[in-house]
């Protein structure tokens, strides 16, 4: 089989340019890239059916010239599931700007809370030193 | 009997668009979901004693084969299946429990059911798919619903945490598509037998490529340590139900998914160096961030990727005898860890929160969720005879044999690991249930029991049917530890390909 170069580089470029917003920290521009992306892997679905033929109807088009109807159902599906995460991820974003003001993905507060105790070195609040007394009582100081 | 193989999607499916009609109406929807969930248990009971003498196939449709939708089960998913049925209905009638008291700050119950069924007939359809396409769909669903279910209420924690989850997941399914692509370009087929058959013809680096990119797809579902980031950042915010059944279910299915297309589709060249790198990091990095942690549920998640180590270390061997070790873990993990999120609510709900800063004397004030916290957390450190134990030492056991430097060094991280989650469960044992009662907590909690609310019978309960369901993988050691050993034989004697090339019955 030879595979179709331009189909090919339109992919690429789809999905570089997907993968490129992806890591932008606002939420609608994600959308965006995930769009792009998601069209671009359905582009390479296309790549992947071979070469272009008529449309896979029994009695339309002889056999031999029918293009492969199998991936052009997978690619249904993924469109279908794209507009469905589409409308989800619009969703999220419009509830982040009612609540926050914007739309951008967050850094965890607890993760940078420990991040900042490990930097200046000290317990965090919840290690304890444990000594023991006489009375046999376990005494924690903190 | 193959028809079988449908009924618990179905059933799934079906329950959720009744519970969606029943929306006015929590208690038909508790009660159709609880039915549906509970019906799925038996089915699954009957797939495993069935699946035990032959793997059973059902070509949905009855499409010219190889080419329509195939539902397959072998040992191994069934018994996936019937742990992860069994733990899902313990974690819905813990809701249920939930719901009668705190429906209004936890969950919405409109939803919650419909969506709950969705995303057990996701994990359903993912255990018994047979062909690659389905896979992803029954990804997706189960996917969408735990979108939905980790916003649910959209508070600002659950956007945030909604945020990465959803981002995330959405690169691993465009990953997952690109592979699929990859696989169909290549062979012609998504048919997983079908695929099997039709890789061993390909040049060795056309297929390396497509298992690499196959095993980061499923690696970043089951949060395998480069890819876990996510987890940690994105568990600990949903209500205590969604959050064990997330951690009980979701990530095994990635590692169903990566013991199923590694040991079927590429028997004979295992990632084994890579993995067990993978392995190590993923077990040793987990732990250290769950000992860093001071709040109970985000310390949990970290265990819970620290443990998927265990699951890799299992895989990475590729010997019958490791696999097997790796099955069985994931069937202690699912129900062990979701017992802990469980409990971690029941805490959050005695204590007030969540955090060991502001938690202490809970052993004293309720000696009974003393005992439900105790027993798994020590199941989860791995201490004889509880069924951890059993699990590590198979994979112990299977690594001493294998006897390569990368065994003995999977073996001594797994050591350092069990020993290490043992100090982070007595980290919470120390800080949360000894130690001196904060005043808020005594008044929290007379006021709670005054009105019966403190400890709901159906929350008690059905935390309490896990703990002893996990009891019972240690009694029944025995038979079950023979059933996975048969599973992993299976999965190295292509009967999975005779089985569903063969024709099977329409």
């Amino acid at each position: 089989m030879t595979a179709n170069l331009t189909l090919a580089l339109v992919a690429g470029a789809l999905i570089a340019c997907g993968v490129y917003l992806i890591t932008e920290r606002s939420l609608s521009r994600i959308l965006i890239g995930v769009v792009l992306a998601s069209n671009g892997v359905n582009v390479l679905f296309l790549v992947a059916s071979g070469p272009a033929g008529g449309a896979p109807i029994i009695g339309l088009t002889p056999g031999p010239q029918m293009s492969d109807p199998l991936p052009q159902a997978m690619v249904l599906t993924a469109i279908v599931i794209t507009l469905s995460v589409a409308a989800f991820v619009m969703t999220m974003a419009y509830r982040s700007f009612q609540i926050n003001g914007d739309d951008e993905v967050a850094d965890d507060v607890e993760d940078a809370r420990i991040a900042e105790l490990a930097r200046a070195d000290l317990a965090s609040e919840s290690y304890e030193e444990m000594g023991f007394s006489d009375t046999g009582e376990d005494v924690v100081s903190e | 009997m193959n028809n079988l193989l449908a009924v618990p999607v179905l059933l799934c499916l079906f329950g959720a668009g009744a519970t969606f009609l029943a929306g006015r109406h929590p208690g038909v929807q508790r009660a159709v979901s609880v039915t549906a969930v509970a019906a799925v248990c038996v089915v699954a009971g009957v797939l495993v004693w069935l699946t035990d003498s032959a793997p059973l196939v059902l070509w949905v449709g009855d499409w010219p084969q190889p080419l329509g939708i195939v539902l397959v089960a072998d040992r191994l998913a069934a018994l996936m299946l019937l742990v992860a049925a069994l733990v899902s209905l313990a974690v819905l009638v813990y809701a249920t429990g939930l719901d009668q008291d705190e429906v209004r700050r936890e969950t919405p119950v409109s939803i919650f059911h419909p969506t709950f069924l969705l995303l057990v007939a996701g994990v359903s359809n993912a255990f018994l798919a047979g062909d690659l396409f389905n896979l992803f769909v029954s990804f997706e669903l189960l996917l969408f619903a735990s979108y939905v279910l980790l916003t649910m209420g959209g508070t600002k924690d659950r956007v945030r945490a909604g945020s990465v989850y959803v981002v995330v997941n959405l690169v691993s399914s465009a990953l997952f598509l690109v592979a699929l692509a990859s696989c169909y370009a290549a062979t012609g087929t998504v048919n997983l037998a079908d695929l099997a058959v039709r890789l061993a013809e390909l040049p060795a680096e056309v297929r390396g490529v497509l298992q690499v990119l196959l095993l980061t797809v499923f690696g970043l579902k089951a949060a395998v340590f480069p890819l876990s980031a996510w987890l940690p950042h994105s568990y600990p915010t949903a209500p205590a139900p969604v959050t064990a059944v997330f951690a009980g279910l979701l990530t095994k299915v990635g590692v169903y998914a990566i013991i199923r297309t590694q040991t079927l589709l590429f028997p004979t060249e295992p990632l084994s160096l890579l993995l067990g790198v993978v392995g190590i990091a993923t077990m040793l990095l987990g732990i250290l961030g769950a000992v860093a942690q001071g709040e109970i549920k985000r310390m949990l998640s970290f265990t819970l990727v620290s443990h998927i180590g265990y699951m890799v270390f299992g895989i990475s061997l590729a010997t019958s005898a490791a696999l097997a070790g790796a099955i069985f873990y994931a069937a202690h993990h699912i129900t062990i860890q979701a017992t802990l999120f469980l409990v971690a609510g029941l805490i959050q709900r005695v204590g007030g929160s969540s955090s060991l800063d502001r938690l202490g004397g809970l052993a004293r004030l309720s000696p009974l969720l003393g005992a439900l916290f105790l027993v798994p957390a020590m199941n989860l450190a791995g201490i004889p005879p509880l069924s951890g134990f059993v699990a590590k030492l198979a994979l112990l056991q299977a690594g001493v044999a294998d006897a390569g430097p990368m065994a003995w060094a999977l073996v001594a991280a797994g050591v350092v690991t069990s020993l290490l989650t043992l100090y982070a469960m007595a980290k919470v044992w120390n800080r949360a249930f000894w130690g001196v009662v904060p005043e808020q907590a005594t008044a929290r909690v007379t006021t709670l029991s005054r009105q019966g609310r403190l400890l709901p019978r159906l929350m008690v309960g059905s935390t309490l049917g896990l703990v002893v369901l996990a009891l019972a993988f240690t009694v029944a050691a025995g038979p079950m530890y023979g059933y996975v050993e048969r599973s992993a034989t299976a999965l190295f004697d292509r009967s999975y390909i005779a089985a569903v090339l063969s024709g099977g019955e329409r």
